[in-house]
Parts: C-alpha cells; structure tokens; sequence
C-alpha cells in the first residue's frame, strides 16, 4: 500500500475510536512534555552557567603561570611536567613570546598587589589590578557608570561596584546586591584618591666589587638586588563597575583597576619579586602571571597547549565550561531518564490501545485479508495507527513542555523579582530538541506498535472472518 | 468494468483442480476432518454449486480455493498455481489478483462508505486514486448503487450491501468469484436480483464461479454443475442445467 493510502486509513481507523486513541495520544503528550520539560531546564540552566561565566569576559583568554609559582590547578599535566624549580621563568621575554604566538592578539603581564587607597583621609586596604586598553570592550564593564580610562598611563581608577559602596561606607545588605550603581558612582566620579605603594627601584651598582671582578655570583646577586620606596600617587576615579570583571579570580579578584602602562610604569612591588630575588640574574620585568587574549574562544585550547609546550602553566574558562559541560551532561542523563519514564508509561498506552484495536476490529483485518491485503499491509496499518498518535503526542507534548517551562519561568521571575534578584531566563527549547522530542515519540510509538502490528499481521484470516 | 474477453480468454480449460485436498483440524483430542480427500476439476467459465448440510466442509473447500487456507495434505491448483506451496505474500497476491469473493454476511468495512469500500482492494494493488475513484464508481455503476456511494453501509439495506460487495469483488478483475451463500442473509427476492448479477458475469465476463450453499433449488436455477459433499468428502458431482433464462429470473 502507498504511505499516502496507508495514512489516510491510519487516520481514518483513529477517528474511528476517537476517544480511546485521544486518550492514549494524551498520554504520550505527558511524556514527551515531561521530556521536555526536564532536558530544557537543564539546558536553560547549562546557558544560564554559561552566560554567568561569558559575562566574565574571559572566554577568550589564558591566563598563564610559572609553574615555579605553584600556582597551577593540581591537575595531571602540572603535575607530571618538569620541576617547578626548573621551570621557565616567567619574564617580559617569555611574554613577548606568548605574544607571538598564532592567534593570539595580545599578552599582558597580570600586575596585581594589594595596597592601600585612601579616599577622604580614610584608608582603604584593597587588591589593585592593571588593565589593558582592550579591557574596555569587555562585557565586565557593561553598565559601568562613568567612562573607561581615557589613555593607557592616564592617573585613573576604575572602581568595583563593592570597593565604591566601601569607600562611601555603604555595606551591601544582604539578598540586596542590586545597590543602583549609578547612586554609588554620582559623589565618586571626579573625584581623587591616593594610592600608596612600595615601589621597586634598583639598587646603585656596588662599584667596588665588580670592579676588582670578584665573584662572579656574587655580582649577578647584586645586579638582582633593589630598593623598595614608599610613594603615593594621586587617581581620578573615572568610573564605576557593575560587574566584577574578575570575578574568575574568586577571593583573589580585584576591586580596583588601572590602566596598564601606567601601573607598569610605577614598578610596583609584587610578591613574585621576593620568589625571584634569590635567582633573578636579568634586569627584566619577572611576572606573577600573563593573561592571553585569543583571536576566538575556539582557539583558546590550541593556544594553552602551545603555551604548555613552552613550559608555562595555563588556566581558562574553558577548563571549567568543560568540567561543567560534563556535569550537565550527567544532568542531561538523569533529566532525560526521568522525563522518559512518563513516555514509556504512555507506549505501554499504545500498546494497550492497538491490541485492543486488533481485538475490535478483527473482522476487519480478516476482510481486509480476504480481499488481497498482504501481512505487510496489515502491519504497516498499525505501524501508521502507532505512529500517527506519536507524531500527534510528540507536536502536542513539545508545546505542552513549552507552555509549562514558560510558566514556571514566569512563576519563578515573579518569585525572584519579589526577592530582589533580577530576572533569569532559565528554560529554553532550542529547535533540535523539538525535532528530538517528535522523533523520539514516533520512535517510541513504533517500537510500541511491534507486539500489536506483528500480531494484527498474523491473525488467520478464516478465523477472523468467524469473528463476531 | 473489464470486457468479456479479458476474463474468459481461458474459457474451457482447468481453472481450479484439487487432488485429494485434505483440511484436518485438531480440536482437544478429537480430529475434525472439514475436508477429507476431495478431489475435483471446475473449468474456467463454470458456475458450480458446492452443495450440503451445515459441517459438510463445503465452506472450508471454498477457503482452500481462495487461498485463505491452506490444505493439510492433498494439493489446490488454481489457474496453474498451488497454493499449497505459495508464501504468504504470494498467497495475498493470488486473493488481490485472482479471486473475488462475495459473503453471506457481506462483509463490509462499517467504518467506510461504499465507494471506499469498493477501492479498498485496489489500495493494496497500489492503483493510483484518479484510477482507483473510476473504477470504483464504474464498478458501482454497473451494481445500480451510484447513488449510494457516500453511504456508510449501515445505511443500505441487505441487498444493497451484496450488491456493494460484488461490485468489491469485480473491482480487480478476477477470474475466479468465489461466493460463500450469498443470499443467505437475503430475502428471496433481493437474493434472486444477487443471484441474477452473478449468473450475468459468469456469462457475460466469462468468471468462473464457485458458489456454496445449502439451497439445491438455488443452485437447480443458476449452476451449471452441482457437487455435493458430505462430511468433509464429495458426494456426488453432477451438470445441471439452470431452470432460468439468462435474460432474467424468477423468484
């Protein structure tokens, strides 16, 4: 029979029965619903994670250490590399190298120490980092109040959201993290502060020593050696972070950002200065760490394997989007088990309904027999019966899903809103798991439709047609 | 409708043979012998009666010639095919193709009108729909149900529906109509008009026609052979000449 005339029968024999087969289609919509229900808030929350984590801004970005620093994440490759005390130091010309590389678009030292600020003859003990001119195009700074340095060694200051309400004695209270920024940002603006800080300065040359070329270990100890002086130096705070661009960084992020040539200019002292001392034989700049910036996201993972060939420890965003990914996987399984159970509910349904159909209309497979139907044909009638109340259950499960994700993200708004959170988008459906969904309920509906269609197919026709 | 010559291209030679065609069914311990070595030739264009008291096996030698069973032993050649040896799909092709068949209890899909159950066996041989509704309506034409072809069956009477499923059974074409009391359910006079329509496409189209009933005076007016069978084994098998004039009948 031509699938054109075996599902007008098909649709035909269910409007027959309409009631039972509307009830066994409900059925499957449940399941397929409940499907996708579950697997589209594991989604929605998958994007919501990574959405959080885009707005870092450092998807794109490596951040590069010594291994000398011990500053890697435990994991394997660190730990089976070389020595830390062998290891690369991690110096301007390393950098530079790093820079070099294909598909990196910059690398800058990661200047960050903690000093004091003070602001209205208050002092203020906080962690300061330096920022690139190419920071600005971050989504970090999204919403910030003011504007972002206007050059890379202008005496500016860019302040978190949590450093202003510091500086104007505002404590967050809490469940209200929403403090309008703007508030904070309108008596800062403009305004000074002075910074002071322990700037490394190079020793003078112990002229008497080298000159008579005494010991040569002793002369490269000198050349490493400096001084550390006390300076302050006054910052126009230009504007007002909403979000906290570093917020990667956990309890070592930062709250206060300078441009970078101007922080690298003020030879800050950095806690790696005090590492290197015992073997830092070279005038150049030693860094705690590099962040590199890449061209795409999906380079990065080339990118820090270049950078571990180098002999330098890397970390990325991606290193965690990938440990994520593998958790919502997991997610996704056990999401998916569960709102599966209410589809294999519904087939045990359809099975139900189509033996009872082969039951009720046993006379009709025998005539149908008797006037030249095939057991294919037979079969392939309940097949399509089956598989017409998938399709159905599958189109009218998916918009069911759809309508309750959309409810209980509007239920869940309306909660989080009350609590003073802003509102989340966590429930999405993308198109593949529409299709998913309806192929996966025809495809349960089929396999449903095996016991019944084989056994419709066999009926001895004679019998059949004594049926009454 | 097919002309004549279609269908009696063959007319004279052997359309149906069986050979000691045996039907045994195991009922608990007891054997039930429906068919018990028959053995018997109908010529193409024949209209025989297979005559005999209920349990008599004549229904069941019907089943074996539509393909609808199969024999325990002994062999059914229909228009040169066995049907002991042919596979179930060849056996669904054989009933498509080859044979019509016509009910006591007409046998028509409820769920249906008349004009889809009249194309329902050209469904299976896959014709096309443009095709399928001509011949269909032509097919219900020729029965006098034009009228009637978006009616569900329910809605016709007993002789109507007949007529319907022999417009069904005519809808392929077949060489072979094999009727199973079709005026069992009929009163006399609506049987006699099922009757008068059968007699005309043995005549007129050349079919070969295998009737079954237990009413000799039905078969004395329409068949042109009469074989008897008696639990399960043929009794006598005798020509008969039909009371009736082939221009028309009387009830």
């Amino acid at each position: 029979m031509k699938i054109p005339d075996l599902t007008e029968l098909a649709l035909r024999n269910l409007r027959e029965s309409l009631l039972r087969n509307s009830l066994t289609t409900i059925g499957i919509s449940v399941g397929v619903a409940s499907l996708v229900a579950m697997l589209s808030l594991g989604i929605g929350l998958q994007q919501l994670f990574s959405r959080r984590l885009a707005k870092s801004g450092l998807f794109d970005t490596v951040l590069v250490t010594s291994r000398r620093d011990l500053r890697g994440m435990g994991r394997d490759e660190e730990r089976n590399g070389p020595a830390p005390a062998e290891s690369r130091v991690l110096d301007e010309s390393a950098r530079l190298e790093i820079e070099h590389l294909p598909n990196v678009l910059e690398a800058y030292p990661d200047i960050r120490f903690i000093t004091e600020l003070r602001y209205d003859d208050k002092p203020h003990l906080t962690m300061i980092s330096a920022l690139p001119s190419s920071a600005k195009s971050k989504d970090a700074f999204d919403g910030m109040q003011g504007t972002f340095f206007s050059s890379d060694t202008a005496a500016e200051v860019i302040l978190q959201k949590s450093f202003a309400e510091e500086l104007l004695g505002k404590s967050p209270s809490r469940g209200v993290d929403e403090t309008n920024v703007a508030d904070l940002a309108k008596p800062l603006l403009g305004k000074d502060l002075t910074m002071r800080y322990a700037q490394r300065a190079p020793s003078p040359a112990p002229a008497a020593t080298s000159a008579d070329g005494a010991n040569p270990a002793d002369s490269a100890l000198a050349a490493a050696s400096y001084s550390v002086i006390s300076r302050e130096e006054k910052l126009t705070i230009v504007g007002v972070a909403d979000l906290d661009p570093e917020s990667m960084r956990g309890p070592a992020r930062a709250k206060v950002f300078l441009p970078l040539k101007l922080a690298e200019s003020l030879h800050v002292m950095q806690p790696t200065d005090l590492r290197e001392i015992a073997r830092a034989a070279s005038d150049q700049p030693v860094y705690s760490s590099i962040s590199a910036r890449v061209k795409d996201p999906a380079q990065v993972q080339l990118v820090e394997d270049a950078i571990k060939k180098m002999g330098f420890g890397t970390f990325s965003i991606l290193d965690a989007s990938r440990g994520l990914q593998q958790v919502f996987r997991v997610l996704y399984a056990f999401l998916g088990i569960f709102g599966s159970l209410a589809l294999i509910v519904a087939s045990i349904g359809i099975v139900n309904t189509l033996v009872m159909a082969i039951l009720e209309r046993r006379r009709e497979i025998g005539i149908m027999k008797a006037i030249g139907a095939s057991d294919g044909d037979v079969k392939k009638l309940f097949f399509a019966e089956a598989g017409a109340m998938g399709i159905f259950g599958g189109i009218v499960g998916v918009a069911l899903g759809w309508t309750i994700g959309q409810v209980i993200n509007l239920g869940t708004n309306v909660y989080l809103k009350r609590q003073g959170f802003p509102p989340e988008h966590f429930w999405s459906v993308p198109w593949w798991l529409v299709v998913f969904a309806i192929v996966f309920a025809f495809a349960v509906s089929l396999a449903s439709g095996l016991y019944p269609a084989g056994r419709a197919a066999r009926l001895d026709p004679v019998q059949a047609l004594r049926y009454e | 409708m097919t002309t004549a010559s279609v269908v009696s291209a063959a007319r004279g030679t052997v359309a149906i043979r069986s050979e000691n065609l045996c039907r045994h069914y195991r009922m608990g311990e007891t054997l039930i012998r429906a068919v018990d070595g028959i053995s018997l030739e109908v010529r193409a264009g024949e209209f025989v009666a297979l005559l005999g008291s209920s349990g008599s096996g004549k229904s069941s030698v019907l089943n074996l010639i539509a393909g609808l069973d199969r024999p325990t032993s002994g062999t059914v050649v229909v228009q040169d095919r066995d049907l002991a040896i042919l596979s179930r799909e060849e056996l669904a092709k054989y009933r498509l193709h080859v044979v019509g068949m016509v009910f006591q209890s007409f046998n028509l899909i409820a769920s249906m009108t008349l004009a889809e159950n009249v194309e329902l066996p050209l469904r299976f041989a896959e014709v096309d729909r443009s095709k399928r509704e001509d011949l269909a309506r032509a097919a219900l034409e020729r029965v006098g149900l034009q009228a009637r072809m978006g009616h569900r069956p329910s809605e016709l009477s007993g002789g109507e529906q007949q007529r319907a499923a022999l417009a069904r059974a005519l809808i392929n074409r077949p060489q072979l109509l094999l009727a199973d009391e079709p005026t069992g359910n009929l009163d006399s006079h609506t049987g006699t008009e099922i009757m008068e329509m059968v007699r005309e496409f043995n005549q007129q189209l050349g079919m070969t026609v295998v009737m079954v009933t237990h009413e000799r005076a039905l078969a004395e007016r329409y068949a042109q052979r009469m074989i008897f069978l008696a639990d399960g084994k043929l009794i006598d098998d005798r020509a008969n000449v039909p009371t009736t004039a082939a221009s028309g009948g009387q009830s």
